[in-house]
């Protein structure tokens, strides 16, 4: 493979691999020090602690109350939801884009007919799903400015977003999805941690 | 023709991007005689770019409020993923920027780079020194611990000494009466956008300039003199890709090996690199015991305080100060000298030359300590040195016993 | 023979002799070894239980303390306030301005304590309290004249009193300096394990000045290594091309 140059062998071969493997090693060496400053950008630990699981004691709830708590700057939402309520939600699957939640909206083990773990208190973040409003709560069954057959759940006054009491969103509306379930466990009957499954979960 | 060739082929036709990549890379000619000494200005280039990609990361998580700063730097060591290092990369690259700027200045002492055609060269590499050490300034004062606190202090007062306006004009620099929120946030402001910016044109002037007439070599002799009759090229030029590329790189990781190791294992440096001091916030009601410039400046410190003061009056030391890096400015046309290099100088111009080194590094290391009478002393001796060098130049070079210059470069 | 040995008598106690003749009191040799977890975790527990009632680490997370092997229970339980979580911040309610009438300086913050003091000077000083009936808080220190900090371990310590001598120099001028300690009542440990607890101490100060300084070190071989593996590789790149230049 060598040729003669100025009287010197030269060995093409040779120095096709040698750029390769400096070329190679050089770019791990790039990406070694890329690596870190892309990283830096992630939530710092200060984030992380702000944005860490959130202890909520859910015994003053009374049936048919919200109560609002912020998690990661966002709100969540912890609804206490009465007999007459939880009856209602099978009955209005026509009206509903997702009535079995089949988008990944919700933990796993949410993923069922009242989107929770508990069926009374529905646990959602409150933020619609279509350009980040936060939708109001509205329990009131047929409530004159929502509609004879509202049956009671979450309007979005922004544009117009429907929800029911599980989260579920409506048809026609601009909102594409229900809202989103966040990871919750119950650390006893009255106390709700949100921001981490169960363990095992 | 391939497709990357057809894309070449559209761009070139609208940017010169094949020309440029030739005048600067595959068809510039660098004599083939480059010693150990002619690493240090791609890796000047190198640390520059290091500082300025780790600067851009530090600045998203710093914050330059009085109140904020000292703790904001301790968030970016701990609670920032990764900050310790990028922080540490540019804490450390800070000193390692004069130490390479050092040595390539020195190099050009040696081999006469700032001599005829390469004057203009010299001088944008003074001005990049210059900001260098502005932009070095500025920046140690935003960790506002206490020695980048008194620090600036300190170096704010001596514009102070300037007559007449000097109150006045150090009031206005601060932004306050004292070193204040303002001034940090106007240093901080200087530091990662200004000088920066003007450091960055300064490199490209620097660059243009010594491209257009071509690098000096440890022979001081001029390879263009000699060219192949057929194709134009310097007899003793070799094409700066690859062969200063390869050679370059090598030298690079020589280089990160020096930088890593203080880095990942004494990024303090002994004190050197990072303050103990400096650990402490800024606390305007309480100076620290001793106060010293970083040592990159410690040299033009000590020039400083070897000047005894005039009518009670520090402005003489801050001329002096000045005036000892005017005189670089001026260092091609004070040297007289037939030869170049120091392989062709005679004896006098490097009994010169060591007697410099010495002094600077002699001013560095009083600079560094408290000023006692004997150091005084020291200092005085080593600063008329240092200004003899430059003032006596014209004729100790004129009458140095030089030997003949080689018409080509030796191996 | 015997010239020989006072010269090497002379060379071994050299450094003593520059400390001597140096400004600061001599500092005595702290016992940091950051790779000793058990050290830095009982350092941690003294640190909560002594220093963080008036000092504060205000850059220091409790959930950091996991670097040195403690889990996130072990911190809940031992180290923290049941109001506190292991994100936060070593933080004190105590209020600077008040803390400064009570001490005549509001105590620092020890986050970076160990980066500016040193470990040795921390290391004497923790063990250079003694009675002093001039000082209001009834405490003075061989390394800190005057502090306005207490004796905050004086139980385990015990209290000392601190015998001074005079010493004349060569020019003839006399100074007063620190000779030795003398436990007048005993504390609840011995002074040997006194110290062995405050070198666990400041050994946890030291690791909290730098939490990154244990991983740091790794990355830092691991560079090194990776970088000579390049310079392998690129001295015979550069090798192989440099054979046309002659």
């Amino acid at each position: 493979m060598s040729q003669e140059v100025d009287g010197h062998k030269m060995n093409p071969s040779k120095r096709k691999f040698l750029i390769a493997a400096t070329s190679a090693v050089g770019g791990v060496a790039a990406a070694a020090v890329v690596i870190p400053m892309v990283l830096s950008m992630q939530p710092s630990q200060r984030a992380k602690a702000a944005g860490a699981p959130v202890e909520v004691d859910i015994s003053k709830v009374e049936p048919g109350m919200l109560l609002t708590v912020e998690w990661r700057g966002k709100p969540v939402w912890i609804v206490n939801r009465t007999k007459e309520m939880l009856a209602k939600l099978p009955t209005i699957d026509g009206m509903l884009t997702d009535p079995k939640s089949e988008q990944p909206q919700q933990p796993a083990y949410c993923t069922n007919s009242t989107r929770s773990i508990k069926p009374e208190y529905l646990v959602a973040v409150g933020i619609c799903t279509h350009l980040g409003c936060s939708p109001t709560f509205r329990p009131e069954v047929g409530a004159a400015d929502l509609g004879g057959d509202w049956p009671g759940g979450f309007f979005c006054p922004c544009h117009g977003s429907r929800f029911d009491l599980a989260a579920r969103v409506f048809k026609n509306v601009p909102a594409p999805t229900n809202l989103v379930i966040p990871p919750h466990q119950y650390l006893s009957d009255a106390k709700l941690l949100i921001g981490v499954d169960a363990k095992g979960a | 023709m391939s497709a990357l060739q057809k894309m070449m082929g559209w761009v070139d036709d609208r940017f010169p991007l094949t020309a440029t990549y030739k005048a600067h890379l595959s068809e510039y000619y660098a004599p083939k005689n480059f010693n150990f000494w002619y690493f240090f200005g791609s890796l000047a280039l190198l640390v520059l770019v290091l500082q300025i990609v780790t600067g851009i990361f530090l600045t998203m998580n710093y914050k330059p409020d009085a109140e904020l700063a000292f703790a904001s730097v301790e968030y970016i060591m701990r609670d920032v993923d990764w900050g310790w290092l990028i922080r540490y990369m540019h804490s450390t690259g800070a000193s390692m920027f004069f130490v390479v700027v050092y040595l390539h200045m020195f190099r050009g002492l040696m081999y006469g780079s700032y001599r005829k055609p390469r004057e203009l060269i010299w001088i944008f590499g003074v001005m990049i020194y210059l900001a260098l050490m502005a932009e070095a300034f500025l920046g140690y004062l935003l960790p506002w611990g206490q020695m980048s606190y008194w620090g600036a202090q300190v170096i704010v007062n001596l514009f102070a000494a300037v007559p007449f306006i000097g109150e006045d004009l150090s009031i206005w620099i601060r932004g306050d009466y004292v070193i204040g929120d303002a001034t940090l946030n106007r240093f901080f402001a200087f530091h990662v956008i200004a000088l920066p910016l003007v450091l960055l044109g300064l490199v490209v002037v620097h660059l243009v300039a010594l491209h257009e007439v071509g690098s000096n070599n440890p022979d001081g002799v001029e390879i263009k003199k000699h060219k192949d009759p057929v194709t134009h090229i310097p007899l003793d030029g070799i094409p700066f890709h690859p062969y200063y590329t390869v050679k370059d790189i090598v030298g690079v990781i020589v280089f990160l090996m020096v930088f890593s190791a203080i880095l990942f294992f004494a990024p303090e440096m002994g004190g050197y690199f990072l303050e103990a001091a400096n650990f402490v916030p800024a606390d305007p009601l309480k100076t620290p015991e001793h106060i010293a410039p970083l040592w990159y400046f410690t040299p033009f410190y000590a020039i400083l305080r070897a000047v005894p003061p005039l009518f009670g009056s520090q402005f003489p030391g801050v001329v002096a100060m000045g005036m000892s890096i005017v005189l670089m400015f001026f260092l091609p046309w004070l040297d007289r000298s037939k030869v170049k290099s120091i392989r062709y100088r005679g004896p006098i111009y490097k009994v010169a030359l060591a007697l410099f080194i010495i002094s600077f590094i002699g001013l560095g290391y009083l600079g560094l300590l408290p000023s006692t009478p004997v150091a005084t002393i020291f200092a005085q001796v080593f600063s008329v040195i240092y200004f003899l060098f430059f003032l006596l130049m014209p004729w100790y070079t004129s009458i140095d016993k030089t030997k003949p210059e080689p018409e080509r470069v030796t191996g | 023979m015997k010239r020989l040995k006072n010269f090497l008598l002379l060379l071994a106690a050299a450094p003593v002799l520059a400390f001597a003749s140096g400004a600061g009191p001599h500092l005595d040799k702290a016992p940091v070894n950051l790779a000793d977890q058990d050290s830095l975790q009982r350092g941690a527990r003294m640190f909560v239980n002594y220093c963080l009632n008036c000092h504060s680490a205000s850059a220091m997370r409790y959930s950091r303390l996991q670097d040195i092997g403690l889990s996130e229970d072990q911190i809940k339980e031992n180290l923290l306030f049941a109001s506190e979580k292991p994100g936060e911040l070593m933080k004190i309610s105590m209020p600077k301005a008040e803390a400064k009438a009570w001490f005549g300086a509001a105590p620092p913050d020890l986050s970076v304590i160990a980066r500016s003091r040193g470990a040795d000077w921390l290391y004497t000083y923790l063990r250079g309290f003694y009675r002093d009936d001039s000082r209001a808080t009834g405490w003075n220190n061989t390394v800190f004249d005057k502090v306005g900090m207490p004796h905050v371990m004086w139980s385990l310590q015990g209290e000392q009193i601190a015998h001074y001598k005079t010493v004349v120099d060569h020019e003839g001028k006399e100074t007063h300096v620190f000779d030795r300690f003398e436990l007048i009542k005993p504390g609840t440990v011995t002074l040997a394990e006194y110290d062995a607890q405050v070198g666990d101490l400041v050994n946890y100060l030291v690791w909290m000045g730098e939490p990154a300084q244990l991983q740091r070190k790794k990355l830092g071989i691991i560079v090194l290594v990776f970088l000579g593996i390049f310079f392998v590789v690129a001295y015979y790149l550069k090798k192989e091309f440099w054979k046309d230049i002659h």
